[in-house]
């Protein structure tokens, strides 16, 4: 064990070398051949964190109510009589008078309006199921609900992304987390607030017009000054069909207001229906709150116009923002948020350095005062495993926390076992043994399997910490488990190289530890 | 070479391992454990303010109807914690909170952090603690299993369930919370303890093969002492580390450090004290590894 070839030798310190030298590009500002870096957790550099959650049952239901028309036109093209129809929630009931018939018509799977084949599951959209002699009940199948989830799942990130950007944070990361929640993570953001509020609206935009017509029926909604308006159901326009919304200020009174464009379907009813309707009152409904009722003075047919509603200049910004993003699909809800401010992070990591420091200072002396020149050369398989551990995780671009550290620092405490299991072990072999050489090499043969042992151990909990864990907790598992790596080479590699340096030079001396 | 007898103190040690693990169980049982945030549900918020009294602070939020509330000094001088139950839908008191109390305390305040974890999210996370741990003893004893032979396996895992037990009783007793780092702490306290028994049992299976006449409680005692002074040694060089975190490494981290401390001092005990004597009840000898060398090779 103690007879290193020069290959071999030539490969550990290439090894080492080329990997600590990464952890070096933490030192420099920035470098246009290599930029890499240890990323500072949220914890650290401070923060928020949020994660969101869709709520796709709305969308069910109105995915469900969109069935209803097509189906009912489907029902009596093809002469199916139906009766008792009714729409509760997540199913859709009817008796029908030709039930065979109508299973031919539901489950084909070729242009269907109503119960369309998925193909990537191949399954369909709508499942039914008979509940008594001509009675069925329509509902969504599994991977119909899937299909509406993950696709609100996918447009919410989109315009979580759009709101985000357009607020402007530096490098935030926005990402799916399992199958109904997005995680965004904000660096740098002292209060996210705003951020907050931006993403739990909708921002659902219709325009609808003030009257008492109930061809449609009316909802009864409170304008932006308290009165009590009856607003058709009927929706003239809605928030899609906004090309761009720009705050302004008003010239006349100089009041904030939100200026929009339209797209040319857009334009096209906006004109009609103010063309048909002047003198009416047009009612601008966001997320069923009216946010302005203005008359209608003058057909608008330039595919712009303008939304007034005693804004402050913020809430101008923020509609703007709102419109221009379009609208979530669903609300979103905050499950899980976590801010640190800047100060803290910054002591975090203070005291996180001050106790790598200490802690690294106090097992050094005592392992110097422990094996002396052992000690040094264990001293010296420590650095060299930190600064391994710090290239790994510069190479990895990994993201270090403030239990990222403390793994760290717990890596400092336990690599040294490595070194003392072979030191002890050669302490017992070198008092039978009579040949120095000899003691060492058994003494690191059969230490070996023990430390393999030792530290695999310790490496399977890390795995399932990395595979568990969360947040800052991962990177915890992360350093632990470096650190073992790290462990393992530097004491069985550069460790036993330079004891056989020490060893072999002194062959005819006596060597203690 | 130290030559202790640790053989003689084992029936002792083994008792008083019982009484701690039970009243630990007992503990857990009826105290029951202090959750955090992360796996109650709830808001936390630190704050940093100067001249400001804890009183005044219970006062302005007791006007609020948020339920259940407690503020306590978190650390330096001027600083804060306080915890709401109440988990509302989207957060909306958190501004609320802050408003209230910057708009009351004549004095300024540094919103240092604010968690918030919702019911759904926190019962993940406690399920999915409780799945780490347990899959961690698993795959422990599964490893231990396949490297040694299933008494080594039963012993080994019976010390870890006595190291996590009894370091979450001591966390009972002691109120102290119970969050995501303490898992960690856990993990790692899992893998430290499996470390220093798979030490000493990998000496103990050396010395059967050497040693055929001495019985099992001898060689566990001669194992022990061979393998002491690497074991005090490693100790005193995690402890080393973990007192410096404990110390300087500030309050988020003082949880994490204090569990690991215990579980550092419970888990080297339990090596020698707990794991080594479920060799011997288990009447461990070289006949044992012969018989399992037989069946690998038929």
């Amino acid at each position: 064990m103690l007879n290193f070839s020069k290959i071999n030798v030539l490969s550990i310190y290439l090894i080492f070398f080329f990997i600590s030298i990464f952890s070096f590009l933490n030192f420099q500002n920035s470098n246009q051949f290599f930029e890499k870096k240890i990323n500072l957790g949220l914890d650290l550099q401070g923060g928020s964190y949020l994660l969101l959650e869709i709520n796709s049952d709305s969308l069910v239901e109105e995915k469900l109510q969109s069935k209803v028309i097509p189906l009912k036109k489907l029902l009596k093209d093809n002469n199916i009589n139906y009766s008792n129809f009714k729409i509760n929630e997540k199913t859709l009931s009817l008796t029908i008078n030709n039930k065979d018939k109508f299973e031919l018509l539901f489950n084909s799977q070729k242009n269907n309006p109503i119960n369309p084949y998925i193909d990537n599951y191949r399954a369909f959209e709508l499942e039914y199921k008979n509940t008594n002699s001509n009675k069925i009940e329509i509902f969504f199948s599994k991977f119909g609900l899937l299909t509406i989830n993950n696709a609100a799942l996918k447009q919410s990130i989109e315009i979580v992304r759009r709101r985000i950007d357009d607020v402007g944070t530096k490098e935030p990361t926005i990402l799916q987390r399992g199958e109904k929640r997005i995680l965004v993570e904000l660096p740098g953001l002292k209060d996210p607030e705003r951020i907050k509020t931006l993403l739990g609206k909708t921002a659902k935009l219709n325009f609808r017009l003030v009257s008492d017509n109930n061809e449609f029926g009316t909802d009864s909604l409170i304008s932006e000054n308290g009165e009590k308006l009856k607003v058709s159901k009927r929706i003239i326009m809605s928030g899609e069909n906004l090309i761009d919304a720009q705050p302004n200020i008003n010239n006349q009174n100089n009041e904030p207001t939100v200026s929009f464009t339209l797209d040319r379907l857009g334009a096209q009813k906006f004109g009609r229906t103010t063309t048909d309707n002047v003198g009416k009152r047009l009612a601008i409904v966001l997320d069923g709150e009216i946010v302005s009722a203005p008359n209608i003075n003058e057909p608008i047919t330039g595919g712009s116009g303008m939304i007034s509603g005693n804004f402050s200049f913020q809430e101008a910004t923020d509609l703007a923002l709102l419109l221009r993003s379009g609208a979530l699909p669903t609300p979103l809800l905050v499950v899980e948020e976590r801010t640190v401010g800047p100060d803290l992070g910054e002591d975090s990591i203070k005291s996180g350095l001050t106790s790598l420091v200490v802690g690294f200072i106090l097992v050094i002396l005592f392992m110097l005062y422990k094996y002396k020149v052992f000690g040094l050369i264990a001293n010296t398989a420590l650095i060299a495993n930190l600064l391994m551990l710090a290239g790994i995780l510069t190479i990895l671009e990994a993201t270090l926390t403030l239990p990222g550290i403390a793994g760290i620092i717990l890596t400092v405490g336990m690599a040294v076992d490595a070194n003392v299991l072979i030191f002890e072990r050669i302490k017992e072999e070198l008092k039978t043994e009579k040949s120095i050489i000899h003691a060492f090499d058994t003494g690191y043969t059969k230490a070996k399997i023990t430390v393999l042992d030792a530290n695999i151990t310790t490496l399977i909990a890390a795995i399932i910490l990395f595979a568990f864990g969360s947040g800052p907790i991962k990177g915890f598992a992360i350093t632990l488990a470096i650190g073992i790596i790290t462990t393992l080479f530097t004491a069985y590699f550069l460790a036993r190289h330079l004891t056989s340096l020490v060893v072999l030079n002194n062959r005819n001396k006596e060597v203690k530890i | 070479m130290t030559n202790y007898s640790f053989s003689s103190r084992f029936k002792q040690a083994n008792i008083f391992s019982l009484i701690l693990f039970f009243l630990s169980i007992i503990f857990i049982g009826f105290k029951g454990l202090n959750y955090g945030i992360d796996f109650k549900g709830g808001t936390l918020i630190e704050l940093r303010s100067k001249n400001i009294e804890i009183s005044s602070i219970r006062n302005i939020l007791k006007n609020m109807n948020l339920g259940d509330i407690n503020v306590k000094k978190f650390g330096k001088e001027g600083d804060y914690l306080i915890k709401v139950e109440q988990t509302g839908d989207n957060n909306k008191f958190i501004p609320k909170i802050k408003k209230k109390l910057t708009d009351n305390l004549n004095s300024e305040i540094n919103f240092r952090r604010v968690e918030n974890v919702g019911p759904k999210v926190s019962a993940e996370l406690l399920q999915s603690g409780i799945i780490a741990i347990s899959l961690s003893l698993v795959a422990m004893l599964f490893y231990i299993w396949v490297r040694f032979e299933w008494q080594f396996s039963i012993g080994s895992i019976i010390a870890l369930f006595h190291d996590v037990i009894i370091t979450l009783g001591i966390f009972s007793i002691l109120s102290l919370e119970i969050n995501l780092s303490i898992i960690a702490a856990v993990l790692t306290i899992v893998g430290y303890s499996m470390n220093d028994t798979v030490v000493i049992y990998d000496r103990i299976r050396e010395n059967l093969g050497k040693y055929h006449k001495l019985n099992i409680s001898d060689i566990a005692n001669l194992s022990i002492n061979e393998t002491l002074a690497r074991t005090i040694i490693t100790s005193v060089t995690t402890l080393l580390a973990l007192f410096s975190i404990f110390i300087l490494g500030g309050e988020i981290l003082r949880g994490f450090s204090f569990a690991m401390i215990l579980g550092v001092l419970i888990g080297t005990y339990s090596s020698i004290f707990v794991a080594s004597p479920i060799l011997q009840f288990f009447k461990v000898s070289y006949k044992t590894l012969e018989k399992e060398e037989e069946k690998i090779v038929p």
